[in-house]
């Protein structure tokens, strides 16, 4: 098979398993599951974009995902912006406001300052939830979220919105699948790897930059008001720095500088943590050493060690392509 | 190669074998009931879901296993003291495991996070430890229940009144800055002011300082009467060695809540530091009554210390389900009927003393003023110190001496809302 259909049938079958699955008997805890991970992956690939094609490893990506969740949660308890387009629109607006900010502020850095600007940032947001009580509902949180209906769809039950976060998916991974093969893309690429030859070249840097923060954000603040909704409940632990490590594990298990490769990190991340945690109290020693495994053994992430166990498993020996680094 | 294909068919195997796994049913006449018991195993409150299991498994090994026939099957969730991760569990509780009750978490965040769940999948939720003011005020509902259980509040408005009573007149507040804090100080300040105290300053510091040295250093700048304080784990610890190094121990009289002395926190720590601090707190381990110490003993023998509130909140609640179970004769197909059942039972004694519910899911019962001294008799042998009852307040409301709908036209306790006016 050459690798172009290899593609194509993966795709097609992947895409056929994800549509047919709510009906195929599994437990809806399972369909619950897949739900977030659709949500997280999404969160995931939007921090790709940042990671694997501008090359900036963005620590807050927690608070704009949750600046996006706590936007619909207060939307819908205080000022009864109940509707889904409403919701979805107020969650990305604040996530694209607190991520203009926050550029402002972080992009003045690079590299490692740019890491621990962020990581700051993410702590103030998280801050915030969690003292300013009157707004933010502190340590409690915000309950009484409702699911709003989409059109004629009634999305309280798990398989109606299981689709609706598997579209969101499908969009987002068509959406930054086409941004970073555009010529902006290319240029994101350029920025990445030799900022000051594309500065000479008279590209903005800093604006391509700013632009790719604000991109990201928008997809960031989708998955936010996703989990929201499959939660329906939001709490400062959706926008803590812990979040912000887990969604940089889903990125860096899937394989940086991939988009897709986002959903098999999420999987992982999602299924181990819920199953381990069932079967050993230990669950959070036995996951590190497995993230550790893979890293050390899979350093282009899941998206490189599938295909080559794969080919493996059909007995067949090929040379394994190395994976494209930022 | 041979290895790696095995292991993949082994994993395949595995899946399958589990997808076909046959749910059992409900209907038999001995089937067991499944609960869920949500503690948090890891995470920063792991010290705490080991005593709520060591107090819910100790009641149910003392009693078989079984209620009227039916085999009490309970499992273990981490919730990895995460509200997001209770949440997880409580799903997997339910839709994969078939739970028919849920008892824990330990966090009033966790717990808030997982009641709009079990409410719309109809799973009655039993509250031993989660005290959030609002999940039995203005969020109360026919699902939950703090069995055996507690409202943050309920206690410290008992200590506003008895610090009155005392003649302290200028007090001052110091406690952690989450909602189990501001509630705690919120039911102090509005009793204290409202007899006519006044409220000198409150402090909060975030949980999880290690360093109190500076907010006690504001307390002895203003020297009040008395300084009400609310620490949980390591806080308190923290806070109680520092407040006695720096010598206001026997300056300044604390006036702490019932955490702060909690036995977790008290073992650990050197009986000159913490002997003579007065507490408030609905449990208190050295109270003089057959059923509180009987169940020190037992678990003492079991686990080689002194329970905590935690452990028995856990034991009791295991106690209060298993007689309710009793009486519906194991049935839990039908959610309603249990909680009625749950609702319905009143323990003339447990370790707590005497407790009923509210017509809101939350206990009415004994607030204890307790005070920290060395151990006696056979419960030497387990703690060095002990929380003694000084004076006993019976009965004691969530809604202390006001009418229940009165007293749910005020908000719930924040920093903005603390009882009275600035």
């Amino acid at each position: 098979m050459s690798a172009r259909r290899r593609w194509i049938v993966t795709i097609v079958a992947g895409a056929a398993l994800a549509l047919l699955l709510p009906h195929l008997g599994v437990p809806t805890f399972f369909v619950s599951l897949l739900t977030q991970t659709w949500i997280i992956a999404i969160a995931a690939m939007s921090l790709d974009l940042l990671i694997g094609f501008v090359g900036l490893v963005n620590f807050s990506q927690a608070a704009l995902f949750g600046v996006g969740a706590y936007a619909v949660a207060i939307g819908a308890t205080r000022f009864h912006i109940t509707g889904f387009a409403g919701g979805l629109v107020c969650g990305m607006i604040a996530a694209v406001v607190t991520a203009a900010l926050f550029g402002l502020v972080a992009l003045r850095a690079e590299g490692p300052g740019f890491i621990i600007i962020t990581i700051a940032l993410n702590q103030i947001v998280w801050g915030l939830a969690y003292q300013w009580v009157s707004v933010s509902g502190g340590d409690n949180g915000i309950t009484g979220i409702t699911r709003p209906p989409l059109g004629p769809f009634d999305l309280s039950s798990n398989t109606a919105y299981y689709y609706v976060c598997l579209a969101a998916f499908a969009l987002t991974l068509a959406i930054l699948m086409t941004v970073v093969r555009s010529p902006y893309g290319l240029v994101l690429k350029g920025v990445r790897d030799t900022p000051r030859r594309m500065r000479a070249l008279g590209y903005n840097v800093w604006l391509y930059r700013y632009s790719a923060l604000l991109l990201s954000s928008v997809f960031a603040g989708t998955a936010g008001v996703l989990f929201a909704w499959y939660n329906q409940f939001v709490g400062p632990v959706d926008l803590s720095l812990d979040q912000s490590t887990q969604f940089l594990i889903v990125t860096i298990l899937g394989g940086i500088g991939t988009i897709y490769g986002q959903l098999f990190g999420a999987l992982v991340v999602i299924f181990l943590s819920n199953e381990l945690s069932s079967i050993t109290q230990r669950w959070m020693l036995v996951l590190g050493v497995i993230y550790f495994a893979i890293v050390l053994y899979a350093p282009g992430g899941l998206v490189v060690l599938v295909p080559r166990l794969w080919d493996r498993l059909r007995g067949k020996r090929v040379a394994v392509v190395p994976a494209e680094h930022p | 190669m041979r290895i790696i294909r095995s292991t993949c068919a082994f994993a395949v195997s595995l899946g399958v074998l589990c997808m076909l796994l046959p749910t059992p049913s409900r209907s038999a006449s001995n089937a067991p009931i499944k609960v869920a018991l949500l503690a948090a195993t890891s995470g920063s409150a792991a010290a705490a879901g080991h005593d709520m299991v060591a107090g819910w498994t100790l009641y149910w090994s003392e009693h078989g296993n079984a209620v009227a026939g039916h085999p009490i099957v309970t499992t273990v969730y981490d919730t990895n003291s995460n509200a997001g991760h209770a949440l997880d569990q409580a799903r997997r509780a339910v839709e994969q495991d078939g739970a028919q009750m849920i008892v824990g978490p330990y966090l009033a965040n966790e717990g808030l996070a997982v009641a709009p769940y079990g409410i719309e999948h109809r799973i009655p939720m039993f509250f031993p430890t989660v005290s959030a003011d609002d999940l039995s005020q203005r969020q109360a509902n026919s699902f939950i229940i703090k069995v055996a259980g507690w409202t943050s509040s309920q206690t410290t408005h008992v200590a506003g009144e008895w610090a009155y009573e005392q003649g302290y007149r200028r007090v001052m507040t110091l406690a952690n800055s989450y909602v189990f804090g501001y509630e705690n100080a919120g039911g102090f300040a509005q009793t204290f002011t409202r007899r006519g105290g006044k409220i000198v300053n409150q402090i909060w510091a975030p949980l999880g300082t290690t360093d109190y040295t500076p907010y006690i250093s504001q307390v002895q700048a203003a020297n009040p009467d008395a300084l009400f304080v609310e620490m949980v784990g390591a806080d308190a610890v923290h806070f109680l060695q520092q407040w006695s190094q720096l010598g206001l121990k026997n300056k300044i009289p604390l006036i702490a809540n019932e955490t702060t002395t909690d036995q977790s926190n008290i073992r650990t720590l050197d009986p000159a530091l913490v002997e003579g601090i007065t507490s408030f707190g609905h449990f208190a381990e050295g109270r003089d009554a057959p059923a509180t110490r009987s169940f020190i003993e037992k678990y003492g023998k079991a686990e080689g210390v002194l329970p905590s509130y935690m452990a028995t909140s856990f034991y009791t609640a295991a106690q209060w389900i298993g007689q309710a179970l009793e009486t519906v004769h194991g049935d839990v197909s039908d959610p309603g009927m249990l909680l009625r059942a749950v609702r319905d039972i009143k323990l003339s004694d447990s370790p707590f003393g005497p407790m009923v519910l509210d017509q809101y899911g939350a206990p009415i019962d004994n607030v204890y003023i307790r005070r920290v001294v060395a151990t006696t008799g056979e419960a030497a042998k387990y703690a060095k110190t002990w929380n003694v009852v000084i004076k006993t307040y019976p009965h004691v409301s969530q809604f202390w001496t006001w009418k229940p709908s009165d007293y749910l036209k005020q908000p719930v306790y924040s920093p903005t809302f603390q009882g009275y006016t600035k």
